[in-house]
């Protein structure tokens, strides 16, 4: 008998890497999932976080196309190895802060990684030839090979019939003929398909599944490496750009202002680890000072706070600001007029 | 008779986050024990589970206590 070859597919939980699994499946391999998490994923996070989304239908894509595919899904988190490809792109950024070439070259270098531990044959993506501009072009796909170091162990079964065959082509583990010939930025074939694999349903996430590739978000993080003199960046940084309005008054300090009842209780979370101030006497956000603040910049922050709660057109607003070390003060302030809120400070 | 109950604390981490910690204590019980997740993240209610089924675990009760969701595993053969 035969023995069952067995590769890992990068699942994303779009379209193509479940097609791409699909197909190589259907002709007697075994397949497992793998997707990395670089705390950048877009999964739900804010749809978790503010109230007005709870009640929309939340899913991890990946873990919803491996339940499709009936399938294993290793969900690793890559979070601090990450970091480097954030911050050092050999190939550079996208449009935005979106290192694509770079964060492709690093997934599949992972899974090789895994498939030589775990013992499986080759590795599967969903790529496909001239579908996005930096990372799934016939030359940059080239470049994943070779920095990846997977070799010829790397099978793209959706446009395998446009490149050159693989080891489990080459060695009969799957049949080239099977496999596909997509190519460009049509998604055409791709639903094509899927109809014909009978899945009607699955995500579409048009531009990405990346927070990086989002201007707003990469605007944000931008300004933190600026303000802190220093491309770096921790987990709870990164988490806390998708969270609230981001105002930066003065270059010293921002402000993460909670739009409502869920933003405020994920921002409540952060006590002790920036000085926080509260509405008292209307309701209104929680505000997180995010530097190294004195007197006069508390007052300021206070006073724009202020401006986003329902005492705006008050004449004055009593809020709480509550220190990193737990001890707090009242403050009396004048919510700031919106017109003097400046456009150039939010983020 | 069960005698293994681990705990594990995942408030306030945002998915994927409670499935990775999830996975990665799994991985380290054998089966039949249990694993009790305490998360805060509404999405861990359709992740985990989702994880499980796909994983060959059970979740054997789910229930929300303070606000925060605690969900029961029972941890299933793991097969190569």
């Amino acid at each position: 008998m035969m023995q069952q070859r067995r590769a890992l597919a990068l699942i994303s939980g779009g379209l193509d890497s479940l097609l791409a699994a699909r197909v190589v499946m259907e002709q007697g391999i075994h397949v497992e999932g793998v997707n990395f998490y670089t705390g950048f994923c877009v999964e739900g996070h804010t749809h978790a976080i503010r109230k007005k989304d709870r009640a929309r239908p939340k899913r991890n894509n990946a873990l919803w196309v491996a339940e499709q595919l009936g399938i294993k899904l290793h969900i690793i988190d890559v979070t601090e190895q990450y970091k480097d490809v954030v911050i050092n792109p050999k190939h550079g950024y996208g449009a935005n802060l979106n290192p694509c070439l770079d964060c492709k070259c690093f997934m599949v270098g992972k899974a090789v990684e895994w498939i030589g531990e775990h013992g499986f044959d080759f590795i599967i993506t969903g790529e496909v030839v001239g579908q996005r501009p930096m990372s799934q072009r016939r030359d940059t796909m080239r470049i994943v090979v070779r920095e990846s170091q997977v070799g010829e162990r790397l099978l793209r079964p959706l446009c395998a019939k446009n490149l050159p065959p693989t080891l489990p082509e080459l060695e009969g583990w799957v049949d080239r003929e099977k496999l596909y010939g997509f190519s460009g930025r049509s998604r055409k074939p791709q639903m094509a398909l899927a109809k014909q694999f009978g899945l009607m349903d699955y995500a579409q996430p048009a531009g990405g599944c990346c927070f990086l590739t989002d201007e707003a978000y990469s605007r944000k993080l931008a300004d933190l490496w600026e303000s802190r003199g220093a491309r770096e960046y921790e987990l709870d940084d990164i988490m806390l750009l998708k969270v609230g309005r981001h105002l930066r008054p003065r270059p010293h300090f921002k402000l993460i202002i909670g739009r409502e009842e869920g933003e405020n209780n994920f921002l409540q979370g952060y006590q002790r680890r920036f000085p926080l101030l509260r509405m008292i006497s209307h309701p209104g956000p929680l505000t997180l000072i995010d530097g190294e603040v004195g007197a006069e910049d508390v007052e300021l922050a206070a006073c724009i706070a202020a401006r986003f709660s329902a005492g705006r057109d008050a004449g004055q607003v009593e809020m709480q600001l509550i220190d990193r070390d737990g001890s707090e003060q009242m403050l009396q302030v004048f919510p700031m007029p919106v017109a003097e809120v400046r456009l150039e400070w939010y983020l | 008779m069960v005698s293994v109950r681990e705990q594990l604390d995942a408030r306030r981490l945002l998915c994927p986050l409670p499935v990775i910690r999830t996975q990665d204590r799994v991985n380290t019980m054998a089966a039949g024990e249990l694993l009790e997740v305490i998360c805060t993240d509404p999405g861990a209610a359709s992740d985990i589970p989702a994880w499980c089924r796909i994983n060959g675990h059970k979740v054997i009760e789910m229930r929300e206590q303070s606000g925060e969701l605690v969900i029961l595993i029972e941890v299933g053969e793991k097969k190569r």
